[in-house]
């Protein structure tokens, strides 16, 4: 058992002994540290502003990748290594001993800061798009800027700056010392469980299923934290006290996925950005929701597991992975259960979840042949929202009509929630004759009678949620008449242009 | 071709260069100062406000007794602690710092705490039992119309019998819209930190636009004289107008902790008390009438804006005006009556935003531009240049001042071919016949936005200069710096007088011991008139330093001359700093104030008459988007602009300005949606809720050009022309197309929609025009 967190700060190590389970990785940097250099926008995940690089291991190679410091809990830095703005442009005898990073140094020449607020996130989200290893396309920036807001330039010169800097090829001093920055976080690997406090309030991070299960079955009131995109904001904006705190990023066994012919099994502690490649193979529509969730920062430590335990009634893996038929395990002390996915959302903020039991990991099967697969999320902005409402259709077709489906929605009711007039309407339906399709729509009234707020009313919500199901069905027709998935794939206005 | 302009030629070796924004070396390393980042004295207490769940009504108890025994707390303050007056209102005293005896909306302060650590102070805040004796709050425009409900009395600009002229017209139209309203959300939250000194002196760093301002309101509410106070702000992260008036709050209350306590105290906002606590753009409903021939010429209009202006006047005075002002936007009126209503809500007070409400009013006329346009069958570009203003007739605003500047033919007519828009026009038809689903639209719309405060007295602006022996120059001014590149813009000025190069110019913070008396950074003025109040400083040192040479090395006045860090004089060069060395010994001074009043202002408010604004900004922006009529979402494919900054100073800053301002005034039409719930609480009060645009928002096909000027016809800084505001407005063309998208579906029908255009908001309009199509069908 370890009594202090242990991480590396730009490569030099750190040791901890005194971590408040609520501590922020921000206001430790700020605050204790006093680097100031890294921005509080929003305190909730969101602007980007405090965006800094956090490097790990992955399959034992050193990867940066940026998240939200303001949500992302002190403890959670085990065995990881934090680099911030102030790191970036300080002894840096990479190339030519230029003093500042390329990304800085694109984004000096491109007049890409203006009032300099948001700037040192922007750098941080930049580096670790820099050492990405693939040359940086409009897209890719987009993506990776999705969380870091801006409201004075217009990011046109960030987009320039990245376009320019971020080549796929690092050549900078962390690139140059990554061998010793992997063999220091290989030696901080050291399988041990931390807890750091006493019985009453604590931050543990144990480092197997087993301590894990131990601890929670003794601690059933402790708050399990897998990426801290949620419970983060219990923190910083509910105010609220958590004084037992199991983070569950260290049990190797949770970050595993597997998968085979027919299905993936995700660990309930995957990240979305490492579980996006493997979803991919079931569907392109799967992975463009998981991209579409959250910004970089959080999908760089939001985990689908957490997604699906904190059962929000927005999240949008629940309806994609409902519609797909995924089973999820659960596991306390030494007894696991298997369930399917829908069954676990009971009613809104209730979930078939015992005391003391903790997701571990979720099956989904991959589309047999005759499945089709389409998914839609609606949001007020297109990146970085939440959903005003989540369409996956699972429709198993045979001569050109629908012998089977399953379809679930997010946003439309308390919880994420099938459709089950609709599905039983929708069999039998012609894909070509697209005049019956109404009618499979209007079932949808009988399905859900969504609540208004402030994303959108509840008219909007049935009306899309209709016009989603017509835009799967005039898609799913058209593929099949044209047999070229990809072109009649999507028609919305992201794609059209 | 007229010649509106003077032809400058005037070879410069720093204005209008592309020097880089002052800080921005140290923007990308993280080692800028704000105010948070600033080592905070020993024993500095952290502040948090306090308030109550509810809108309106009178405060029946208010037990705090568990806010002040949580752990860290130091004091609690409430109105009684105020020594003088318990106002931070910019000028009509009715805004309480802290409330008293009644709250006026959700969100208004009541208490603040002062804590050994921030989140010691929110922590406590959220323990106060506040008992409200609760009235119904009016929430929306239409509420407080209902009970007659103002801030301010109206104000109407009449020419001529519209109404009748509109009746006899040969065509009339009648319609209503609503604008939305706008967060800034600056990245930078409020903060201010105040410091006491020796005999109840008092530093307050603020991040504000407005650093006399914040001084004034110190001294009032503590007491003391305006010479006790001082206020200094080094730059902001983002204010907008947002920090306008709305600093001075966080800034008194910082003030009145450290008065109570004798210690520093701090007051950051929380985000989301940021956004509850602050006001935002004017949002107004629109009712107008108008008339016009069968080729689309205005004859008449008649307009009124019903704007919410919140529980306070704030700055609604000059924002609602400046609606009237722009109503026009560049177009002729021959007959207008153009009307404000300043309601009165239970809401937070509104406030300046980038454009000061010159926003909502050229939404309105470009509303009514695509409105007409589609009623006639026309293309809406040739409804939008049949109104133009002419440059010998039609040239008079509704307000009686001449258009003496007007460049929109040349401009629009220029960007009509850069952006390739009838070709596009055609594209698009073909487009959209063929398309079921995703529909296209297109709008080419200009801007010409009036530069000066429509508040006479706030046409000044000064300056320090101080040259120093070595020939290092420090230069002051009463502009604040948010991002949009002041500092620099001045600096190159200075720079360019003494012929030294930019790094030998340093600007330190905004500081109300240094330059008195200022006017707020806003109405887009602070190059013009700091640049030229800091070239009056500048230019009254060189004129002495010149006399000195002349003397010295026996040569005429008109042999000295300053470039490239050094001076001819007559056949002999010398270092500048060899120059200024010698000045001191002959005990010449070389410090300088300098001071700018804008010439040609004389408007007079109740009058209704003279001239508010010493010239046009002009701008043109052409957008197409693509929409989606199953789900209403909406893409911006591609956005075209030419944009009128005289003279650039500074090209890359004014790229940015512009870029960055459409982008804005695009998210505030769009995505940006302020949502009230019936109690008037705001429920988008963060990030997560109320969406700005993000990078992939912004179009990857976004051309911006600056108009290739002669000059400012008016004798401004190196004949520029300012660019802080007017580029938000040419985001108007972006709901013009998405106008012009859905109004492709029922051809002759006119798209009912307001702002923003939301996927929600374009999706029931789409439906409505097509049950309308399925109506006319019938």
């Amino acid at each position: 058992m370890r009594q202090s967190v242990k991480f590396l700060r730009d490569g030099e190590l750190v040791e901890l002994d005194n971590v408040d389970p609520n501590e922020t990785l921000l206001d430790y940097l700020r605050l204790r540290e006093r680097s100031c250099g890294t921005k509080e926008g929003c305190g909730e995940g969101d602007c980007g502003a405090c965006s800094v690089a956090i490097g790990s291991l992955k399959d034992g190679k050193l990867e940066y990748q940026a998240v939200n410091s303001c949500i992302q809990l002190l403890g959670m830095m085990d065995g990881k290594e934090v680099i911030t703005v102030d790191d970036l442009s300080k002894n840096s005898q990479a190339k030519g001993s230029q003093e500042l990073h390329p990304v800085q140094d694109a984004m000096l020449r491109h007049h890409g800061s203006q009032c300099g607020f948001c700037t040192p996130g922007i750098v941080m989200s930049l580096f670790t798009l820099y050492h990405a290893e693939t040359k940086a396309d409009r897209n890719t920036i987009n993506d990776q800027l999705a969380g870091n807001l801006c409201r004075c330039t217009g990011y046109r010169p960030i987009i320039d700056a990245a376009l320019e800097s971020c080549t796929g090829k690092a050549e900078d001093r962390f690139s140059q010392d990554a061998q010793t920055r992997t063999s220091k976080l290989n030696d901080l690997d050291d399988k041990e469980d931390l807890f750091i406090g006493n019985e009453a309030k604590f931050f543990a991070a144990p480092a197997s299923t087993e301590a894990l299960a131990s601890l929670y079955e003794k601690h059933p009131d402790a708050v399990i934290v897998a990426g801290a995109t949620d419970v983060g904001l219990w923190i910083t904006k509910q105010l609220r006290d958590l004084p037992k705190v199991i983070h569950i990023g260290r049990v190797t066994e949770l970050q595993k996925i597997d998968h085979s012919n027919d299905e993936i099994i995700i660990g309930a502690g995957v990240t979305y950005a490492d579980a996006k490649e493997i979803l991919a193979t079931i569907d392109p529509d799967v992975a463009e929701i998981i991209r579409r969730i959250g910004s970089t920062q959080v999908r760089a430590s939001g985990t689908i597991g957490g997604n699906i335990a904190n059962g929000s009634p927005i999240g949008d893996s629940p309806p994609l992975l409902i519609a797909l038929n995924a089973k999820l395990s659960l596991q306390k002390g030494v007894h696991s259960r298997e369930m399917d996915l829908e069954d676990f959302f009971i009613d809104y903020g209730k979930q078939d979840r015992k005391a003391g039991e903790f997701v571990s990991k979720i099956r989904v099967p991959k589309l047999a042949k005759n499945e089709i697969f389409r998914s839609y999320k609606i949001s007020k902005r297109f990146d970085q929202d939440i959903s005003a409402l989540l369409a996956a259709f699972r429709l198993t077709i045979d001569n050109g009509k629908v012998t089977q489906a399953r379809i679930a929605y997010g946003g439309m009711a308390g919880i994420p929630k099938r459709a089950e007039h609709t599905e039983k309407v929708l069999v039998g339906i012609d894909l070509n004759a697209s005049q019956t399709w109404e009618k499979a729509a209007k079932a949808l009234e009988q399905d859900f009678t969504p609540l208004s707020d402030m994303r959108a009313s509840a008219g909007y919500r049935i009306e899309v949620a209709k016009g989603l199901l017509i835009k799967a069905l005039h898609e799913v027709s058209n593929e099949k008449a044209d047999q070229q998935g990809n072109q009649t794939r999507v028609i919305g206005v992201r794609e059209a242009v | 071709m007229l010649h509106k302009s003077p032809v400058t030629n005037v070879s410069t070796a720093t204005v209008g260069k592309n020097n880089k924004h002052d800080s921005a070396e140290r923007h990308i390393k993280g080692t800028a100062l704000y105010i948070d980042d600033i080592r905070e004295p020993q024993g500095t207490l952290h502040l948090a406000p306090g308030y109550a769940q509810a809108s309106c009504g009178k405060i029946k108890s208010l037990d705090l007794s568990a806010v002040k025994s949580a752990p860290g707390v130091v004091a609690v303050l409430t109105a009684k602690d105020i020594p003088g007056v318990n106002d931070c209102s910019p000028a009509m005293g009715d805004d309480m710092i802290l409330a008293d005896g009644h709250i006026l909306f959700h969100g208004q302060v009541i208490f603040v705490v002062a804590a050994t650590s921030h989140l010691e102070a929110r922590k406590a805040a959220r323990l106060a039992k506040i008992e409200i004796e609760e009235t119904v709050p009016m929430v929306t425009v239409e509420d407080g119309l209902e009970k007659d409900a103002s801030v301010l009395p109206p104000y109407e600009f009449l020419r001529g019998s519209p109404d009748e002229v509109i009746k006899s017209s040969p065509n009339q139209i009648a319609d209503s819209f609503h604008i939305g309203g706008q967060e800034h959300f600056y990245l930078e939250g409020q903060i201010a930190m105040a410091i006491p000194g020796d005999d109840g002196e008092i530093l307050v760093h603020s991040s504000t636009q407005h650093p006399t301002e914040i001084q004034h309101t110190v001294a009032k509410m503590l007491g003391v004289q305006d010479a006790a106070v001082v206020c200094e702000c080094r730059r902001m992260g983002g204010a907008f107008g947002g920090k306008e008036s709305q600093a001075a709050q966080w800034a008194t209350l910082s003030a009145l902790a450290a008065h109570v306590t004798g210690r520093p105290a701090k007051m950051r906002l929380d985000r989301d008390d940021d956004m509850i606590m602050t006001g935002k753009r004017h949002d107004q409903a629109c009712h107008w009438q108008a008339g016009y021939d069968d080729q689309g010429k205005l004859t008449a209009v008649n307009v009124e804006f019903n704007s919410r202006c919140g529980c306070s006047a704030d700055l609604s005075l000059g924002v609602n005006d400046r609606t009237m002002f722009h109503a026009d936007n560049s177009y002729y009126y021959p007959q207008a009556r153009i009307l404000s209503r300043r309601v009165m809500t239970n809401t937070v007070s509104n406030t300046a935003f980038r454009g000061f409400g010159g926003p909502q009013g050229m939404v309105f006329s470009e509303r009514m531009m695509d409105t007409i346009a589609i009623k006639l069958g026309m293309d809406p570009l040739d409804v939008r240049k049949i109104n133009f203003y002419g440059d010998e007739d039609r040239n008079i605003t509704p307000f009686g001042m001449k258009v003496q500047d007007n460049i929109l033919d040349e401009l629009v007519s220029e960007l009509e071919n850069t952006s390739d828009y009838r070709n596009r026009r055609k594209e698009i038809n073909a487009f959209n016949k063929k398309s079921p689903f995703l529909k296209k639209g297109l709008a080419l719309n200009p801007v010409k936005f009036g530069i000066s405060f429509t508040l006479k007295h706030l046409n000044q602006a000064g300056a320090l200069v101080h040259v120093y022996t070595d020939g290092s120059v420090q230069v002051n001014h009463g502009g604040t710096e948010m991002g949009q590149g002041l500092y620099t813009k001045v600096a190159q000025v200075v720079a360019e007088e003494f012929g030294i190069d930019l790094e030998h110019v340093r600007i330190t913070a905004t500081k109300t011991d240094k330059v008195p008396n200022t006017a707020p950074t806003a109405a887009s003025s602070g190059s013009d008139m700091n640049g030229m109040a800091a070239k009056h400083a500048a230019e009254t040192i060189k004129d002495r330093l010149i006399e000195l040479a002349s003397k010295l090395y026996q040569v005429e006045k008109t042999a000295v001359r300053f470039a490239n860090n050094k001076v001819q004089v007559g056949d002999k060069e010398i270092a500048f700093a060899e120059l200024t060395q010698q000045a001191f010994l002959e005990r010449v001074s070389l410090s300088s104030t300098g001071y700018y009043a804008t010439p040609h202002i004389t408007w007079d408010r109740d009058t209704k008459d003279g001239r508010p604004f010493l010239y046009f900004a002009y701008g043109a922006c052409c957008a197409e988007v693509t929409i989606d009529t199953l789900t209403g979402e909406m893409k911006v494919n591609r956005i075209d602009i030419l944009h009128d900054v005289g003279k650039s100073l500074n090209p890359a800053i004014d790229i940015g300005q512009i870029e960055g301002g459409f982008v804005q005034g695009m998210g505030w039409l769009i995505t940006e949606e302020l949502v009230y719930d019936d109690q008037g609480r705001l429920r988008t009060h963060a990030p997560s809720t109320y969406k700005i645009p993000t990078a992939s928002d912004v179009p990857e096909d976004f051309r911006v050009s600056l108009w290739n000027s002669s000059g400012n016809r008016e004798d401004t800084i190196y004949r520029s022309k300012a660019v802080g505001e007017p580029p938000v407005m040419l985001a108007t063309a972006v709901f013009s197309a998405v106008t012009n998208a859905i109004a492709s579906i029922s051809p002759g029908q006119v798209p009912q929609i307001n702002t923003p255009a939301t996927p929600e908001n374009i999706l029931r309009s789409v439906q409505d025009m097509k049950k309308r199509d399925r109506k006319a069908g019938a």
